[in-house]
């Protein structure tokens, strides 16, 4: 029986390089371009007809778009506008890509702590440069919580900083730890149920009650790291 | 753990901005503001039917005053109306009334002179009579004859006697 962990490997599909840098086509990189384009394909043909009552294709696209543009007016604020195509994106990204993954044979491009890690740097440092390009060194006074007594800072200050430094670690870790451990128990249970043959009925059962809790996850998680973005963009623009 | 080969990081991360970058184009550039142009454009149509609606519902307020006023006044006109032939009618009867109390009244005088002379008249008479029954009588009872005249003067002073 193949390694539980045997899904999450990179298998080269066209080897490159350029300038020295490892630029090879392989399944992570496949998978990302067909997230891509079901994302284009589900939300470009289901507004095609311009319907005034939208059919089922076109209630999905709408709904995706007014779900993520209530989550930014309502955790971000009006200045959040301008920031919505990249929460947007980064949903529907993590969202296609948590779910493609739980087809069978697929490649999970979250289940990567690369990848979560990149997504939750361009967010941490987005936001970070955003708040200071806002509030000039007043942006600094985000660490010290306003109302806290003054001898309390050289304790307050630190935790904040830390606690400001381990956000993209505990955004990128909670989409990745989330996606590899379901994946790898499906892995598991599947591998029962070969394993017991006609017994195999028992861990069926439970694969199938895990493949739904995943989808649930799946979305989730998408969910939730788009929520903490909006939550650190609404810090970034108003402060505390 | 495959997600420690840190040969593998370059080009995941390679493929993740390219991938991210063109779907973040996407996304801002055809997919978002097709979607919020039919959303928009519901909801402008929504707007529009709902101040149509409203419109509607003001001109129908309208006419029902209209009507109302309309009614109102033909109300009133009627009542006018009934007063006006009320009273030309009241007038005519009591025209009418007048004109029969007035032919009643000259009947009822012309009666009255009609009793007052056959009364003047049977008076008259009642003297005359009653010298005929007297000379009649005075030749019956006493043998006594009695000429007309001299009894109608008896009479007519007895009459007058009694008066």
């Amino acid at each position: 029986m193949a390694s539980p962990l045997q899904q999450f490997e990179i298998k080269t599909i066209a080897s490159a390089h350029v300038g020295g840098v490892n630029v090879s086509f392989t399944n992570s990189s496949l998978f990302m371009l067909i997230a891509i384009t079901a994302i284009t394909a589900f939300l470009v043909i289901g507004v095609r007809k311009r319907a005034m009552v939208p059919g089922r294709m076109q209630s999905l696209a709408e709904l995706s778009y007014e779900f993520i543009a209530g989550l930014v007016r309502d955790n971000v604020g009006h200045a959040g506008r301008a920031y919505f195509p990249f929460i947007f994106t980064l949903f529907m990204f993590i969202l296609f890509c948590n779910t493609i993954g739980l087809i069978p044979y697929t490649f999970t491009v979250t289940s990567h702590i690369i990848v979560t890690f990149a997504l939750a740097a361009i967010v941490f440092i987005g936001v970070t440069i955003i708040g200071i390009a806002r509030h000039g060194m007043k942006w600094f006074s985000y660490f010290f919580p306003p109302g806290a007594p003054l001898y309390m800072a050289p304790l307050l200050v630190p935790i904040e900083v830390l606690s400001y430094l381990a956000r993209p670690v505990t955004l990128s870790l909670r989409l990745f730890a989330n996606m590899m451990a379901g994946h790898t128990m499906l892995k598991v249970f599947a591998g029962f149920v070969i394993a017991l043959g006609l017994f195999g009925v028992a861990p069926l059962v439970i694969l199938i009650a895990l493949y739904m809790l995943e989808l649930i996850v799946a979305v989730l998680q998408a969910f939730v790291f788009t929520i903490l973005t909006c939550l650190y963009l609404h810090d970034a623009l108003h402060l505390h | 753990m495959p997600q420690l080969d840190v040969a593998s990081y370059a080009p995941q991360l390679v493929w993740l901005a390219i991938s991210f970058v063109i779907l973040y184009l996407l996304m801002a550039r055809v997919a978002l503001p097709r979607i919020a142009g039919v959303l928009e454009e519901r909801s402008k149509r929504r707007e529009d039917n709902l101040a149509r609606a409203e419109e509607h519902e003001r001109d129908a307020a309208a006419t029902a005053q209209a009507y109302e006023a309309a009614l109102a006044e033909a109300r009133s006109r009627a009542q006018a109306e009934l007063g006006k032939a009320q009273e030309t009618a009241k007038a005519r009867a009591d025209a009418e009334l007048a004109r029969v109390d007035a032919t009643l009244q000259s009947r009822v005088r012309e009666a009255e002179d009609a009793i007052a002379q056959a009364r003047t008249a049977a008076l008259a008479d009642a003297a005359g009579i009653a010298a005929e029954i007297a000379r009649l009588a005075a030749h019956k009872l006493a043998g006594l004859s009695i000429d007309e005249a001299a009894a109608r003067s008896a009479a007519d002073a007895a009459t007058r006697a009694r008066a």
